[in-house]
């Protein structure tokens, strides 16, 4: 029990970057929109937010310039996904392809262009832990939720909490569900699934533009191309788990967070000592697999994602 | 669009405003576009503008390259005729790639044996790695996309686990040499093309084109595929094997990019290899089948477009224009394509007033 | 006369069809004004273009005297038009309420107000009579109550212009009846009803005016209570219509299939069908009512092989059917004409020579070892092409998608004939076609049944099973509510049965 406890620091700060864009995803596809670029807008987040960076420093606040200039290049390049998607009827999971092979190139050629090499100069510091020491005192969860804790991570659980009550108490919350479910329906009603589906869109490339920047300035020193290595796509799995709910994201995210930290902990637990470090790196992705699997037969997406929204359909 | 030339005018469309984004890109960056359309020339037939120079090394190259990138095609290509999405295709070729290795390392053969063995037992290992999302789609209709990408990195930490202590490389980067019966490599070949990577994988990628083409407009078996992938309850009414359908898609279309993942290892290099990350040919297969539209002339045609892209990279990167540009009009062309399969499938939807049921 | 709704030449073309060809309608404030006319008669796109679902091309629409632009259902909703569509519009997951109140919730802060949006649903329920139940959630509900919340959603609203597009289609003859006395409510509060419909009967019980349309064009007004019905279905096809199908007298032979005490489950895991007996005999057409959704599918699909049967057995040429999958009970000579042509019947991107080897293409003379022979497909399609008399526009090498309905119907029914099965099961086979469709699909069930052929014919229309069929049985709830000649009965009686107000199972 107490490995898990030492192992929470690492497992938040893995978790973290996860959590946020599975949250983005799940504005996208409750809307209507299947989202596969998560990992791509996420590298155009961290790359903004790792040149930003260094190009702002050693200004203290450098780091959070670049989450924002990540957030707002997430979102700008979202822009043609939800383009290519609502407006021209793309097959969303084609054009997220699409996106992420151009996200990968745009990235390390930006870098070549303004570094000279293939990845961002490193940065100093990215962002700094921070400790609130009053709530830090509180039994169980204080220490390992306010002491050393990166900003990022409690952004990260505001918004699980902001998400639950946006898509379940509010009037956009009901119409971006209606969009995903039943757009025809949604649409006699005088909805605008093009608006809501944008807005779904839109704001996942906001999330995956933060999860990129906050990954590359917690885990990393610079941009490079295997500094997402694939966590947009455990984002979905995330999501896929969490059942399209907020706080079943959280759960996923916590778990896949710990099992990513168990290939560094693996040293200290007796009977893992002996597996080779790459079985650790597959892990997360093995777990997915097999979850996937266990609770295929119950979840229940939004049951119009995916589907091109044709107003004629009755 | 309607009719053959529709089908042309589509990707043809996508490819030059593909290269035209990539063009604008460059200028707007301060580089060269001229330039690239050099490096590609050059990639392409050897010819140097500049010099005016034919080194044949570079169109070696440039071959040698394509020949993944048909077979990742064919394999993306076979799965979307069936109504699949094979994006699992980089993780099918990495484990045919370790299976290459592991039968060219392990097994003595005679010369011409072993090279087949070799591409047999690659062509399996892909096939049952394309097997498990078909399988689990089938079985229990989980999203076939997402456990084919979880699959895809699990594949490359298994070949690179099995690269260490498997087959115990010295470095923990390459394996030991493979014998010269297992390999593809030709010397001659080589020679040929003044010392170019060119090899006798471009057997195996006709003979693809081939089967790909023969399977799927003449068989039965061809026809419950597409039967299937075009609408899986009128197929499962006319008693086909919905099921078993999907899982000997994804097998054959797993046993391409195995093979794809033979012709890399035993064909242009001579080890295997631990990699750091995926190589991306399993994206490229989707941009070729797609730019291809899922057919085997076509999948031919836009392998050696995408070919002729990779082939010019290095040569790019030596001017002074970064090589990623190649992954940027790559990514738009596929973008364009998919744009344009949207507009086309509203089209249809649009076109036939007389299917229009319930119209009062 | 002041009318609320005019809509003066309005024209609207889709690709290849003009469904609306100057059309001009005018309705009387608080009163029930029928839309007459078969299916593709334009009758739906007109109310679509009320409702701001699409633009027309060409005229004019007033409301209340004032011209108006409709550019989408908001603007139609701000002038009061509500529209209850054929196909609901609900969103299954959501409550009865959520569904009203999307796109106007009531708020409170940031909020959405759930309580009082329940009892503003609460109270209008009340005051028409609808009774339904706020909290329910759709994918609970039956389908009148689902009928009822879409009324719901125009009258929160304040809708004072109803529009109903076929609204009678899947209730039962009760809920017909409770729904025209809606109907009657409504425009006693002075609301303004357009119905849709292509039944007479409907028409005479509540309409004031009826607007008839044919292949786009109107034909006329006329006031319902001083036209007959066979002078408004004249208007609606254009010449005299003969009623009754010309059909000789049935000569039963052997029994060909016996089903005894069947239970199916549905989807949801239900019992769909409850020990369900019957048999069918050679020579004979046995026709099958009831509501949709009373247990047809189950029994169709059980027969056919497309799902177990849980209990029971089913004896087809006296052999047990059960471990016989959909291919082996076609080769027993147990056709299937599905009841949805584009899900099951067809593959609409093959060609039509594709289409009609479905069943064969992978034995001789259609394949070789595993190899397709083209010549005998194509020339097999052609032979049924000229037999049925299947228009199709580039012949055996025609994609299915772009025939019409009529005509991927035919080809069906081609195919499923030529295989000479020994029962044909055949499922709603003219919706959606026209009258000239109807009649030829009709006397080819007919022609097949002299054959000597066992024909089950499964049908939502009551008028054609009361036609076609030499006996009768009702489905109920999943049970056998009764078996009956068709000559001895009529609409009313099966209605009964249908409703599970009557059984009459022979013993």
């Amino acid at each position: 029990m107490t490995i898990l406890v030492t192992m929470f620091p690492i497992a938040l700060i893995y978790a973290t970057p996860i959590l946020i864009a599975a949250l983005g995803g799940l504005y996208s596809e409750r809307s209507g929109i299947v989202n596969i670029a998560l990992e791509g807008i996420m590298m155009i987040g961290a790359f903004v937010a790792a040149a930003v960076t260094v190009a702002l420093e050693p200004n203290p606040l450098a780091g959070y310039y670049g989450i924002l200039a990540g957030v707002v290049a997430g979102t700008l390049f979202s822009l043609l996904h939800a383009f290519a998607s609502v407006h021209l009827r793309a097959d969303q999971v084609v054009s997220g392809t699409a996106l992420n092979i151009l996200a990968g190139g745009l990235t390390i050629y930006l870098c070549q262009i303004f570094f000279d090499q293939q990845r961002t100069t490193a940065f100093a510091t990215g962002i700094a832990k921070v400790s609130v020491p009053g709530l830090a005192a509180l039994p169980g969860l204080g220490p390992l939720l306010f002491r050393d804790v990166y900003p990022t991570s409690w952004l990260a659980l505001l918004l699980v909490v902001a998400t639950a009550f946006c898509i379940n108490r509010t009037p956009f919350g009901l119409r971006l569900r209606a969009c995903g479910e039943h757009p025809q329906a949604a649409a006699s009603m005088g909805v605008s699934v093009v608006g809501m589906r944008y807005a779904g869109v839109l704001i996942s490339g906001a999330l995956a533009g933060l999860a990129g920047a906050t990954l590359v300035l917690t885990q990393d020193i610079q941009y490079s191309l295997t500094s997402v290595h694939g966590t947009g796509f455990i984002a979905l799995a995330c999501l896929i788990f969490g059942k399209w709910n907020p706080y079943g994201v959280l759960g996923a995210g916590l778990f896949f967070g710990f099992s990513q930290a168990t290939s560094i902990y693996a040293k200290d637990i007796p009977l893992l000592r002996q597996v080779p470090q790459d079985f650790f790196f597959m892990l997360p992705y093995l777990l997915t697999v097999i979850a996937l699997v266990v609770f295929s037969g119950k979840s229940v997406g939004p049951r119009a994602a995916g589907e091109v929204y044709d107003p004629g359909k009755r | 669009m309607n009719g053959r030339g529709g089908k042309l005018l589509l990707p043809v469309l996508a490819v030059l405003f593909g290269f035209a984004l990539g063009a604008l890109v460059l200028v707007v960056t301060g580089k060269s576009p001229l330039g690239m359309f050099e490096a590609m020339l050059q990639g392409v037939t050897g010819y140097n503008v500049e010099t005016r120079a034919f080194n044949a090394r570079h169109v070696g190259e440039f071959i040698a390259q394509t020949l993944p990138i048909i077979l990742t095609g064919l394999s993306v290509g076979f799965a979307f005729r069936t109504g699949l999405f094979n994006i699992g295709a980089e993780g099918q070729l990495m484990a045919g790639s370790t299976a290459a290795t592991a039968v060219a390392l392990w097994v003595p053969a005679p010369p011409g044996l072993h090279v087949c063995l070799v591409l047999l037992a690659a062509m399996a290992a892909g096939g049952l790695w394309g097997a498990v999302p078909g399988y689990l789609k089938a079985r229990f209709n989980v999203h076939e996309v997402v456990v084919a990408i979880m699959m895809n990195y699990i594949a490359l930490f298994l070949n690179n686990w099995a690269v260490v202590e498997l087959f115990h490389s010295g470095d923990r980067v390459r394996t030991a040499t493979f014998p010269a019966s297992a390999m593809l490599k030709s010397h001659a070949l080589s020679a040929l093309t003044s010392g170019s990577r060119l090899n006798w994988g471009f057997v195996p990628v006709l003979l693809s084109l081939f089967v790909y083409w023969f399977i799927i407009e003449r068989t039965t078996f061809g026809f419950s595929l597409r039967a299937v992938g075009f609408n899986q309850d009128g197929a499962r009414y006319a008693g086909m094997k919905v099921k078993r359908n999907t899982i000997a898609s994804m097998v054959i279309a797993g046993a391409f990019a195995g093979l794809a993942g033979a012709v890399i290892t035993v064909g242009i290099f001579s080890f295997g290899r631990a990699l750091p990350a995926a190589e991306g040919y399993g994206f490229d297969g989707i941009a070729v089948a797609l730019v291809g539209g899922n057919g085997a002339l076509g999948i031919c045609f836009s392998g050696l477009l995408f070919g002729m892209l990779k082939a010019a990279q290095l040569l790019m990167q030596t001017q002074g224009i970064p090589k990623e540009i190649a992954s940027i009009i790559q990514g738009s062309i596929l973008l364009f394509v998919a744009m344009k399969y949207g507009i086309d499938y509203v089209g249809r939807k649009l076109r036939p007033a007389k299917a229009w049921e319930d119209g009062s | 006369m002041d009318y609320v709704i005019e809509m003066v030449e309005i024209t609207r073309t889709f690709p290849g069809i003009r469904a609306n060809d100057r059309v001009t309608l005018q309705v009387v404030p608080g009163s029930i004004h029928a839309l007459l006319g078969e299916n593709g008669a334009g009758k739906s796109t007109l109310m679509s273009v009320l409702f701001g679902l699409y633009q027309p091309e060409a005229g004019t629409i007033r409301v209340r005297g004032r011209d108006v632009r409709i550019a989408n259902p908001n603007v139609a909703n701000r002038l009061g038009i509500g529209m209850v569509h054929q196909h609901f519009k609900l969103v299954h997951c959501f409550t009865v309420t959520e569904n009203i109140i999307l796109g106007l919730e009531p708020r409170s802060g940031l909020v959405v107000d759930r309580k009082l949006a329940a009892a503003r649903v609460r109270e209008l329920s009340r005051r028409y009579g609808l009774n339904v139940d706020p909290e329910a959630r759709i994918e609970d509900i039956s389908v009148g109550m689902q009928q009822r919340v879409e009324i719901l959603k125009m009258l929160y609203r304040d809708a004072e212009i109803l529009i109903f597009d076929e609204p009678t289609a899947v209730l039962t003859p009760q809920e017909i009846h409770e729904l025209m006395g809606i109907l009657r409510k409504l425009a006693g509060e002075g609301k303004t009803v357009l119905l849709i419909t292509h039944k007479l009967k409907e028409i005479k019980e509540v309409a004031d005016t009826c607007t008839v349309l044919r292949r786009g064009r109107l034909v006329g007004t006329v006031a319902v209570a001083a036209t007959s019905e066979a002078r408004m279905a004249e208007m609606m096809v254009g010449r005299e219509v003969n009623f009754h199908v010309q059909k000789g007298e049935a000569r039963p032979g052997e029994v060909v299939l016996r089903v005894e005490q069947l239970d199916v489950r549905n989807p949801k895991g239900l019992l769909g069908l409850k020990q369900l007996s019957l048999e069918v005999r050679a020579g004979e057409i046995l026709g099958i009512c009831g509501i949709d959704g009373n247990g047809q599918t189950e029994l169709i699909n059980a027969i056919t092989g497309m799902a177990p049967a849980e209990r029971g057995r089913i004896l087809f040429k006296g052999r047990d059917l059960a471990g016989c999958d959909v291919k082996r009970r076609t080769g027993l000579g147990l056709g299937h004409i599905p009841e949805d042509r584009h899900r099951h019947g067809l593959i609409l991107d093959f060609r039509l020579d594709e289409n009609l080897v479905i069943h064969g293409y992978d034995r001789p003379p259609f394949s070789h070892a595993g190899i397709l022979a083209a010549g005998p497909i194509r020339s097999n399609a052609e032979r049924l092409i000229a037999e049925f008399d299947v228009r199709c526009g580039q012949g055996a090498a025609t994609p299915a998608r772009s025939m019409s309905g009529g005509n991927q119907q035919k080809a069906i029914l081609a195919r499923e004939i030529d295989q000479s099965p020994d029962l044909l099961v055949i499922a709603q086979p003219t919706r959606g076609l026209d009258v000239g469709a109807i009649e030829f699909i009709h006397q080819r069930i007919i022609a097949e049944r002299d054959k000597g052929r066992a024909i089950l014919l499964v049908s939502l229309e009551l008028d054609e099973i009361l036609d076609v069929s030499d006996r009768i049985a009702v489905l109920c709830g999943g049970e056998l509510a009764g078996v009956v000649a068709a000559a001895a009965t009529d609409a009313n009686e099966l209605g009964a049965m249908m409703s599970g107000a009557l059984r009459r199972v022979p013993a």
